[in-house]
């Protein structure tokens, strides 16, 4: 029997800056349809080691696979047809409204010299709708609120009809509404689309909320991997942030707070 | 048009309305034509070629400056910013020193214009894992400075009688020396420089949002900045050699453009083109009409340009930048 290749597969890679590595032998796959969350503290370099898959910074050692294939040497517009990519900070230099920030994510669909299709703009558009946000497309982007704002770079990666979704904390500086709607987002995506999501946060309990598997970064390599109610343990969490932590079950065990015990006491 | 219109009608030699367009009718109509021939020397040998130049290096400044501001996300930059001007300028002073022919002095700003941006690119190639615009902006500021010093020192060995004047004037901008000659270098060179930024102007758009973003939206970024930069570099050059540095246009006419239509290229390059053409034609046209004496285009330039710029800055409601 033939297996297939998973979504996405990182195997024992190390990824840093010229002459320096931040982590190393870091190795995990992503089936389609699964959402996988990276958590680490902060300089763990969970940036660095997306855009080291993402091909934005050239991996240390190692490999990075989509469907079985080496993306090494792939050309940008390749890269671009399998991975959609929300930064952390996306800023826009120029006053673009939502519609045309989202249609920039038809890049990769159209030749070097063509406007933009009837079918770039109907796929852009259906991405607008998708996730709600219908009533700003002519907006500024700039303007909207930071999470219509992170809805739209979403839209925009959506329309760029990827396999695998790359979100680098798309809910740092959201409130908490707007956390609970790009998450919720995020995993419908995933669900409906079959999308393989790979996001990063600095909420421990956005792993149970959205993901099917949690991965810890600590100390430049992998710590843990594994489903969120078996990997976001007390002993997990004191390893990664220092921090004595009770992690206590709501609704069945589906879904865990955690508490810091400094204010339990 | 209208503006063309009035720039050659007016001038020391009067042209009535009606006789521009008795010449325009008898040219269409192959007839014989009702102006006298010094009338016609003048319409044809002098207004008409300052005219187009004036249209054409306005057009390739102002466009040339969207496109350096698109390609380095900042709406502060212009063609100046990569030392463009400068090297364009050195070129032509060196050429003007060596008292070498007029064509040879153009080709000698090609080549300094072309030769500031090479280094500037190259500077900022070998300098890498910093941040690649800001390091791309400065070392165009000091190539430019350095090219600026060049030029001064060749004005400080210049023939104080002959050649200084003549360099002086130049570096201040002035359309006043164009003739038909000139056009013949000017227009295609603004022309083979249009072209490619037309063409790429959706990917121009992805380019603002940065190089790691524009590369994740499937952007090949060095090609497109290499072709952006040497489109944009040419049209400038091609400009500086024709009338000296005029400044400001690159800067203030895309901010212009972009609050009349937003930032998207389809529509900022060619209201770029129109706007800059028809300012720089105003600007010349008055340049040679208000005073007794012909005013340096540069010097008003930054006059005018000077004002509307601060204006923006202070009051624009839209932030083009943040």
């Amino acid at each position: 029997m033939v297996m297939s290749a998973p979504r996405l597969a990182v195997e024992d890679l190390s990824y840093g800056y010229p002459g320096r590595d931040v982590g190393q032998h870091i190795h995990f796959t992503v089936d389609a349809g699964e959402v996988l969350c990276v958590l680490g503290r902060n300089g763990e370099g969970k940036s660095t080691l997306f855009k080291t898959i993402l091909g934005l910074l050239p991996p240390r050692a190692g490999a990075v696979r989509v469907d079985g294939q080496p993306i090494s040497g792939w050309a940008p517009r390749r890269r671009a047809l399998a991975f959609g990519y929300v930064p952390q900070n996306s800023a826009a230099a120029f006053p673009f409204t939502v519609a045309e920030l989202v249609l920039m994510g038809r890049t990769a669909h159209r030749g070097v010299f063509a406007a933009p299709s009837a079918a770039d703009r109907r796929a852009a558009d259906e991405a607008i709708v998708t996730l709600g946000i219908a009533h700003l497309a002519e907006r500024e982007w700039l303007r909207v609120s930071g999470g219509e704002r992170q809805l739209a770079v979403l839209a925009r990666a959506l329309a760029q009809e990827p396999r695998i979704l790359v979100l680098d904390e798309p809910t740092a500086n959201l409130d908490f509404g707007n956390q609970v709607w790009v998450l919720d987002a995020v995993r419908s995506l995933a669900e409906t689309r079959g999308l393989s999501v790979l996001l990063s946060t600095h909420h421990p309990e956005q792993a149970f909320a959205c993901a099917d598997r949690v991965a810890v970064l600590a100390g430049g390599e992998l710590l843990r991997i594994g489903a969120p109610v078996d990997v976001i343990t007390a002993d997990t969490l004191r390893a990664c942030y220092s921090l004595e932590v009770a992690v206590l079950p709501v609704a069945e065990e589906r879904y865990r707070v955690r508490v810091p015990r400094l204010y339990l006491q | 048009m209208l503006i063309a219109a009035v720039a050659i009608a007016l001038g020391p030699y009067p042209l009535g309305a009606r006789d521009l367009l008795g010449f325009l009718v008898a040219k269409a109509t192959g007839a014989a034509t009702p102006l006298s021939p010094p009338a016609e020397t003048v319409i044809l040998q002098i207004r008409l070629p300052r005219v187009l130049a004036a249209l054409a290096v306005g057009t390739a400044l102002a466009a040339s400056g969207a496109a350096y501001q698109s390609l380095f996300r900042n709406p502060l930059v212009s063609p100046d910013i990569l030392g463009v001007s400068a090297g364009a300028a050195f070129g032509a002073v060196v050429g003007i020193f060596l008292s070498l022919p007029v064509l040879a002095i153009e080709a000698a700003s090609f080549a300094g214009g072309l030769a500031a941006v090479v280094i500037v690119y190259g500077i900022a190639a070998a300098i890498r894992g910093r941040d690649a615009v800001l390091v791309l902006v400065l070392a165009g500021v000091v190539i430019g400075a350095l090219f600026g010093a060049g030029v001064g020192l060749l004005k400080y060995l210049a023939d104080p009688y002959n050649q200084l004047p003549a360099i002086t004037f130049w570096l201040l901008g002035s359309l006043a020396a164009t003739n038909p000659r000139d056009l013949t270098s000017l227009l295609p060179a603004v022309a083979i420089g249009l072209v490619p930024l037309g063409l790429l102007r959706w990917q121009i758009d992805v380019m603002t949002l940065g190089e790691e973003e524009a590369t994740a939206l499937g952007l090949d970024t060095r090609m497109l900045r290499i072709v952006v930069i040497a489109a944009a570099t040419l049209m400038t050059s091609a400009s500086v050699a024709a009338s000296g540095i005029i400044g400001w246009v690159g800067l203030v006419v895309p901010h212009l453009a972009r609050l009349v239509v937003g930032p998207a290229f389809v529509r900022l390059l060619p209201i770029c083109a129109l706007f800059g053409a028809g300012y720089l034609l105003a600007v010349d046209t008055a340049a040679r009409t208000l005073g007794a004496v012909e005013l340096p285009l540069g010097v008003l330039t930054a006059a005018f340009g000077t004002p509307v710029f601060l204006w923006l800055l202070a009051f624009s409601r839209r932030p083009a930048w943040s």
